[in-house]
């Protein structure tokens, strides 16, 4: 008995000064969403942190993007949310990103290795340092190379267009049976890509957004024709109404379309579902009648402005965007390095066995120098997502035979106009 | 062993009676000081306090919203515009053509969902009647029968979504039936048709287990001794059927059919994890387009979203109150 009480008074006490000591500690969470396997990369780096730094509990938040994209707008709008997140919709959001310069412990350290991309994630004109890139992203194709050599054709080479990648791919599905030549995510960011490279231009003279042009009209004209046709995957179009998002990775992975328009973020996620099954490679974005580019992104990772732990933030921030913590976390999720120090020191030792991943990420750094005017512009400019909305919405439309592509421009254009009006409001 | 039972029911109420025991004074005291209406509306006052926290306060404020622009979240971010958003929704050049309309996926919503509550009211009413007739009967395995078509009922909307998406989908479990049987495969979501009756039986199959389940008891109380006597008459069954099953089972149907009707214009998750609305819009129902507008689109707009419901919810009362009627107006020729 006395043994028991003993216990029992020892396990109180450790109790009270187990939650004494969490009761020190000073939590921050982060909402975080995964493309692939970077969430447990993350998770690794901040058990290491929280090693260094006992005072600090960070808890990561694996959601689903789609969180990150409905439910932290809202969040964000009644002044509430996590300390720190990942974002994608960076440049629309950016009146809530906590402005770190004055928490950060070297500002300078911050401008040099990232200052290019500030401008993607602050509101226009200011000095902010809202956050960091976790990784650049980069529109561009991939292909199924087993499939390409089973029905023997070859592959496009340098410089080839989208007709000629869809007209390889036709042939392809013809050969193999396939239900079709190719799918892109149903996007607006993705098919901007091929809309810039026929010379679209949303930005108007004034930075308020353009008419639709018909650089615009003459890719959306094709992905039309092409669904038409049978060439284009129609589920992942046609199968969805408004701007829902639907990628089309698992027809690729499961081997149902020859040729896939998407980004750089799906490498690590295509070399661990994919495995030995097929070989694939990045082609990076085929060409139009003006550019062969991709379009340039990627996720942020900002603290919010609301949170009560600046300081600590910030202390968390530092240790996350150090070019030791980046390099690893590079290395490790496959992805295109977004800082300045770690791309010019090179030497990237990308953590994989996978054969097909050293090329694609060659693809796509050597892709990257590969700009248009529009792609270069469109993801620092706040207007972005009240065109790839109505894209995505009435393309879609003209897909499925409710409207004709006329209509679909000057819906587009009031679209647009309802969004300016409505923000103006 | 009855000493037993009153000891255990006395021990299992025990610490209801001690409560009802503590309460008894105050309210005592309550009561001479209110009155019986006073004590009543003490004792309805939990009740409405919930009604009012979560649907009357909402309602207001979404009243509110409904008349306020701009793309903040919080009401004071949003500038007051009177009934602009209505006017947004309502503004059509020529209302025999959706596309000229400035909202034409508010109209495109309120034309599929109109289509949607003729055909999946009728089907539910229809196939609900059946099967409660059927289970009525004296057959064997009754209630094993009862149990499975009220197990759909028991589902997540996601989940049913998901089971006939993957029953539906490209290499989903009909095409390979269809193909074990040499026939053509078909991407059933990807045609207007089949999407939209896909949304309908879908949903049909969801919730007829509850339906069936009301009109059941409505049948099981119906006097036996009618029926015998119109057998003892030599009735013919359709007669039987029409002038003693369907109006007694009025109140049932009157029950049934304003809750599937609500029902049916509300509906969204199922149908949204099927088709996502497509192909194209053809399945692009009310309260799709609303949670879109308010909540998934890229730029949403709450206020336009506030306004569509605002509309939907008065139809919807219409509707209730239309329905409630021709019940009554039936019931009272009935009486006379």
């Amino acid at each position: 008995m006395k043994f028991t009480m003993t216990s029992f008074v020892a396990l109180a006490v450790a109790g009270f000064g187990s939650v004494a000591f969490a009761q020190g500690r000073t939590e921050i969470r982060v909402m975080w969403y995964s493309d692939g396997i970077e969430g447990e990369v993350m998770q690794d780096l901040l058990d290491r942190f929280e090693e260094s730094h006992p005072e600090i509990d960070v808890v990561l938040d694996n959601v689903a993007y789609q969180v990150i994209q409905e439910q932290l707008p809202i969040q964000l709008a009644s002044g509430q949310g996590p300390d720190i997140a990942r974002v994608t919709n960076l440049k629309e959001q950016a009146e809530h990103w906590l402005d770190l310069r004055e928490y950060v412990e070297d500002p300078a350290y911050w401008e040099t290795n990232f200052g290019d991309r500030f401008d993607w994630m602050r509101p226009d004109g200011s000095d902010a340092i809202p956050g960091f890139m976790t990784q650049l992203t980069l529109t561009g194709g991939f292909a199924n190379k087993t499939l390409f050599e089973q029905a023997g054709v070859e592959m496009p080479g340098e410089g080839a267009t989208w007709d000629d990648w869809i007209a390889a791919s036709k042939e392809v599905m013809e050969s193999q049976q396939l239900p079709a030549a190719f799918a892109i995510d149903r996007s607006g960011h993705r098919i901007s890509a091929g809309t810039a490279s026929y010379g679209a231009n949303y930005i108007g003279d004034d930075g308020m957004p353009a008419p639709i042009d018909d650089g615009t009209m003459s890719f959306a004209t094709k992905l039309v024709e092409w669904t038409e046709e049978g060439l284009m995957l129609p589920e992942v179009w046609v199968s969805a109404a408004g701007t829902t998002y639907r990628a089309a990775t698992d027809d690729f992975i499961n081997a149902q379309i020859p040729f896939y328009y998407s980004g750089s973020w799906l490498i690590a996620n295509l070399s661990t579902k994919i495995g030995d099954a097929f070989d694939w490679v990045a082609t990076g974005t085929p060409c139009g009648t003006e550019a062969c580019a991709g379009l340039a992104g990627g996720a942020g990772l900002v603290g919010i402005k609301y949170t009560q732990h600046p300081k600590e933030v910030a202390v968390v921030m530092d240790y996350l965007a150090s070019e030791e913590v980046l390099r690893e976390f590079t290395e490790r999720t496959l992805f295109l390095p977004a800082h300045k120090g770690v791309v010019e020191a090179g030497g990237l030792n990308f953590q994989t066995d996978d054969p097909n991943v050293a090329p694609a990420l060659e693809k796509f750094i050597a892709a990257s120098g590969e700009s248009s005017p529009l792609t270069d512009a469109l993801p620092a400019w706040k207007w972005g997502n009240a065109y790839y909305g109505t894209l995505v919405t009435r393309i879609s439309q003209v897909m499925a035979g409710e409207i004709s592509l006329d209509e679909a421009r000057s819906m587009m254009d009031q679209d647009i106009a309802d969004q300016v009006g409505a923000a103006s409001q | 062993m009855a000493g037993l039972g009153e000891t255990l029911g006395r021990a299992a109420t025990w610490p209801f009676t001690l409560m009802a025991r503590a309460v008894d004074p105050p309210l005592r005291v309550w009561q001479r000081w209110t009155g019986t209406g006073g004590m009543a509306a003490v004792f309805l006052a939990p009740n409405l306090a919930i009604f009012g926290v979560f649907v009357l306060i909402p309602l207001v404020l979404n009243f509110v919203y409904s008349m306020t622009g701009g793309t903040g979240i919080l009401l004071d971010q949003r500038p007051f515009i009177g009934m602009e958003q209505y006017g947004r929704l309502l503004e059509c050049e020529d209302y025999t053509r959706r596309i000229t309309c400035r909202e034409d996926q508010f109209w495109t919503a309120v034309t599929n969902t109109a289509g949607f509550v003729i055909f999946q009211v009728t089907l539910m009413v229809v196939v609900s009647l059946i099967t409660a007739l059927i289970l009525n009967r004296n057959i064997r395995g009754r209630g094993f029968f009862r149990a499975v078509f009220f197990f759909p009922v028991l589902l997540s909307p996601v989940v049913v979504g998901l089971i006939w998406r993957w029953i539906l989908q490209r290499e989903g479990l009909l095409n390979l039936i269809a193909v074990n049987l040499g026939l053509e495969p078909e991407i059933w979501l990807n045609d207007r048709f089949y999407a939209f009756a896909a949304t309908i039986g879908v949903s049909t199959w969801a919730h007829m287990g509850f339906y069936t389940l009301i009109l059941l008891a409505g049948l099981q109380a119906i006097p036996r001794d009618l029926y015998e006597a119109a057998e003892m008459d030599a009735t013919p069954p359709s007669r039987v059927f029409r002038r003693i099953t369907l109006p007694l089972l009025g109140p049932n149907f009157a029950v049934v059919l304003v809750l599937a009707l609500i029902r049916s214009v509300q509906i969204f998750d199922e149908v949204y994890v099927l088709t996502g609305g497509g192909p194209g819009t053809s399945t692009l129902y009310l309260t799709q387009y609303i949670y879109e507008v308010g909540f998934a689109s890229i730029l949403r707009n709450p206020g336009l979203a506030a306004a569509a419901s605002i509309l939907m919810g008065a139809v919807l009362v219409v509707l209730t109150l239309l329905q409630l009627w021709l019940s009554r107006r039936a019931e009272g020729r009935r009486a006379r």
